[in-house]
């Protein structure tokens, strides 16, 4: 450990106690949250290590309050998280939409369990990865990172803090049971405060600050409560000074421009993985723990002589539609393995467009799929 | 003399959102008058405005963070204790303040209003209670009286309301207080105290609304209401919280009814870090 | 005012008569100032403002003692006490 309470080394952890580690690397240093299996782990992880590095740990009353209580830190300059799975993400969709509407820089962490309702709560899915797209109402756009190892929880949960400042949208790390309750070597780098983004801050008086006028990359430099800058928020539609307008006028622009800072800087934020697609005639498009299967599925595919590869994504959302695109040009099809019945590979079917066949793998969740089942899959589309 | 007023003229001014009046509340409402001693009180309290948040929930109460010249947020219904925890924690210098209304606080709410008040978080609540949904157009809320009439009550109330200042003070809230907006001078009195005093200050403010509740219970004039006040509010410093149950045409007992010391969730917080940090064995 | 003692809280209470201002377009007529000022100082005219209120005027500043109830119960935020000089 570093003389700041920062860990740093090699350890054996699970998911939920990395995805903990990487937001203290990140600068998280508030986090609100409820407990609700399998993302436990986490807030524990998070109520013993934060008050060694100066942090605040609450527990809320309920997921709703977490959420409108990490909202609120941000606002006063804190780095903030809460972690919790489906039932809880549901109730925090509420809030969630006030933090894409105040651009509120916040990471959300939601270790997905089998829905629907109460579930499997033991057991993993990939249920909610649409709910994490459309879950609040209102048009939006926001980040969704999607995590295949501890190592990658832990990684990811800084890049989710990093993207979030810079974007000043929450972003979601959407996780699964199996790579939160699983235990693998993981290896925690000293970072420097140089190698984390922060928010940008208003340089003029508080007289001349409109807290919602943004320059080229649409985002809004933000004031912090306390300094004088005297500034109005609100869940309302708003213009450039916060204030509420009422019009449809304000209501294009401002939902335009919240649309538009995700989507036209998508190439900086999208990020995925590839595995022998160069020569692939089959990709097989896979997220979380199920790629790292998929993986296997495609190695197997390969042994016996098809030209199978793997696109993982890492960001979910926003959706890397143009290199799925490009691909649908030149192989024949997309297997999309999923534990649920049917969600990104909506997805991938709206960019092949109908120039590659797609196949939906679906498991229901409660365990994870075998690399047969997938292999199969493979073999089923190349015949 | 009637003239226009210029901004330097007065203090109020100067926390106002110039720019952003005339407000929406109806001739009459009571927010305006709660808003002002809001103003006074920062102001008899010497604090610092760049110091002050502001959090308000949903409704026309939720409407005052708009209005104040202060850091001000206007959150999601009945979230504006969470997102102050946040906001207080996350810097605890701040003095912050939840303006909002009854259907906002207590019932959509009240769940997080219990919770902040058990944790004596360090903060004030101003609660306008018209004894209704304003915003919506008048509907039953967790404050209208039994009998009363509103859009969703036509035929009369009959759910038995809550008595906020004895729910609060039964939750652990350490200053707890009403005062109708007729009683100006004791309400910018008790904001001040309130703001100035470590852990959870609650303040029910009892307000007219001539347009909805007002008009639906035979009082369409916000002086009817006032009156009302004058007639029926009796001034009772120290009540037992229990007694304090508002009926139709009932006694209205205001006054300062709990304020005690109790460490704040802070302090503890402190302690807890002092502890971890092996200042303290 | 005179008074035939001085009250121990004198410093705290004592008011100073002032001048009441009303800002006419903020005005709704709700009528809380005209009823409660302790001297009715004010009056409701027959006047209406921009937006069809009817208002709120001064009918006798003289006898303001400048308490601020006016000012305090005032929804709308129309109503200033500027200190008077003349102190009779």
């Amino acid at each position: 450990m570093s003389e700041d309470g920062v860990l740093c080394g090699t350890f054996f952890m699970n998911g939920d106690v990395a995805c903990a580690e990487g937001a203290i690397s990140a600068g998280c240093r508030f986090f609100a949250g409820y407990p609700i299996t399998p993302a436990t782990e986490v807030a524990e992880r998070m109520s013993e290590r934060l008050p060694h590095v100066g942090g605040i740990y609450i527990q809320m009353e309920d997921e709703i309050a977490s959420m409108s209580a990490i909202l609120g830190a941000s606002w006063a300059g804190m780095k903030a998280m809460t972690a919790t799975s489906g039932p809880g993400f549901s109730l925090m969709m509420e809030n969630l939409g006030l933090g894409v509407m105040l651009e509120t820089p916040c990471v959300v962490v939601n270790i997905q369990r089998a829905g629907p309702s109460t579930g499997l709560p033991t057991l993993p899915a990939h249920a909610d990865m649409m709910q994490a797209r459309w879950g609040s109402h209102g048009s939006y756009e926001i980040i969704a990172l999607v995590p295949s190892s501890p190592q990658e929880i832990f990684d990811l949960t800084i890049t989710a803090f990093n993207l979030s400042e810079i974007y000043r949208v929450p972003v979601l790390v959407m996780a699964d049971e199996v790579v939160g309750h699983m235990s693998e070597k993981v290896v925690i780098p000293s970072i420097s405060p140089d190698e984390l983004s922060n928010r940008r801050r208003p340089t003029v008086a508080p007289e001349q600050y409109l807290p919602y006028k943004a320059d080229g990359d649409l985002v809004p430099p933000m004031a912090i409560a306390g300094e004088g800058y005297r500034f109005h928020v609100t869940g309302l539609t708003h213009d450039e000074k916060g204030y509420p307008v009422m019009t449809a006028e304000a209501q294009d622009k401002l939902v335009r421009r919240l649309v538009d800072k995700i989507r036209l800087n998508r190439r900086d934020i999208i990020r995925y993985d590839e595995v022998d697609v160069e020569d692939a005639e089959v990709v097989v498009c896979a997220y979380g723990i199920t790629a790292r299967i998929a993986r296997l599925a495609v190695q197997q595919a390969r042994d016996s002589g098809i030209r199978a590869g793997l696109l993982r994504l890492i960001t979910v959302w926003p959706f890397a539609e143009e290199r799925i695109m490009e691909l649908a040009q030149r192989v024949k099809a997309f297997v999309v393995p999923e534990l649920n019945y049917g969600q990104i590979v909506l997805e991938v079917e709206r960019c092949a467009a109908g120039r590659a066949t797609t196949l939906l793998v679906p498991h229901m969740g409660g365990s994870v799929h075998l690399p047969e089942t997938i292999l199969k899959a493979i073999k089923e589309v190349v015949q | 003399m009637t003239s226009n007023v210029s901004v330097e003229q007065n203090i109020i001014n100067s926390f106002l959102r110039l720019d952003r009046m005339p407000h929406i509340w109806c001739a009459g409402c009571g927010i305006g008058p709660a808003m002002r001693c809001f103003i006074k009180a920062i102001h008899r309290a010497g604090l610092d405005p760049d110091k002050i948040a502001v959090v308000s929930g949903i409704g026309c109460a939720g409407r005052a963070a708009g209005y104040l010249r202060l850091d001000s947020f206007h959150t999601t219904h009945g979230r504006a204790l969470p997102f102050a925890i946040g906001l207080k924690l996350g810097n605890p210098e701040l003095n912050v303040v939840v303006f909002s209304g009854d259907g906002d606080l207590v019932a959509i709410g009240g769940n997080h209003l219990i919770h902040a008040a058990r944790r004596n978080m360090d903060m004030t609540v101003i609660c306008i209670n018209n004894f209704n949904y304003g915003m919506t157009g008048g509907q039953l809320g967790p404050t209208t009286p039994v009998d009363a009439r509103s859009t969703t009550s036509p035929y009369g109330n009959i759910e038995n309301p809550f008595n906020v200042p004895y729910l609060v003070a039964a939750s652990g809230a350490t200053y707890v207080a009403r005062w109708t907006v007729l009683h100006a001078r004791q309400l910018e009195r008790s904001i001040a105290e309130a703001m100035v005093k470590p852990g959870f200050s609650f303040i029910e403010v009892i307000s007219p609304c001539p347009t909805l509740y007002g008009r639906m219970n035979k009082q369409p004039q916000g002086l009817e209401t006032m009156h009302e006040y004058q007639k029926r509010s009796i001034v009772r410093d120290g009540a037992d919280p229990k007694d304090l149950d508002i009926t139709f045409d009932g006694p209205i007992v205001v006054g300062k009814f709990v304020d005690i010391e109790r460490p704040t969730f802070w302090d503890q917080y402190e302690q807890l870090l002092d502890r971890v940090s092996g200042k303290e064995n | 005012m005179k008074l035939w003692r001085t009250p121990f809280d004198q410093a705290e209470k004592a008011t100073k008569p002032a001048k009441v201002l009303i800002d006419k377009d903020r005005c709704k007529g709700c009528g809380y100032c005209v009823e409660f000022c302790p001297r009715a100082v004010l009056e409701m005219s027959e006047e209406l403002n921009s937006k069809g209120y009817t208002l709120a005027i001064v009918a006798d500043e003289s006898k303001c003692l400048g308490c601020g109830l006016c000012e305090m119960l005032c929804p709308e935020f129309a109503i200033y006490l500027e200190p008077s000089d003349n102190e009779s």
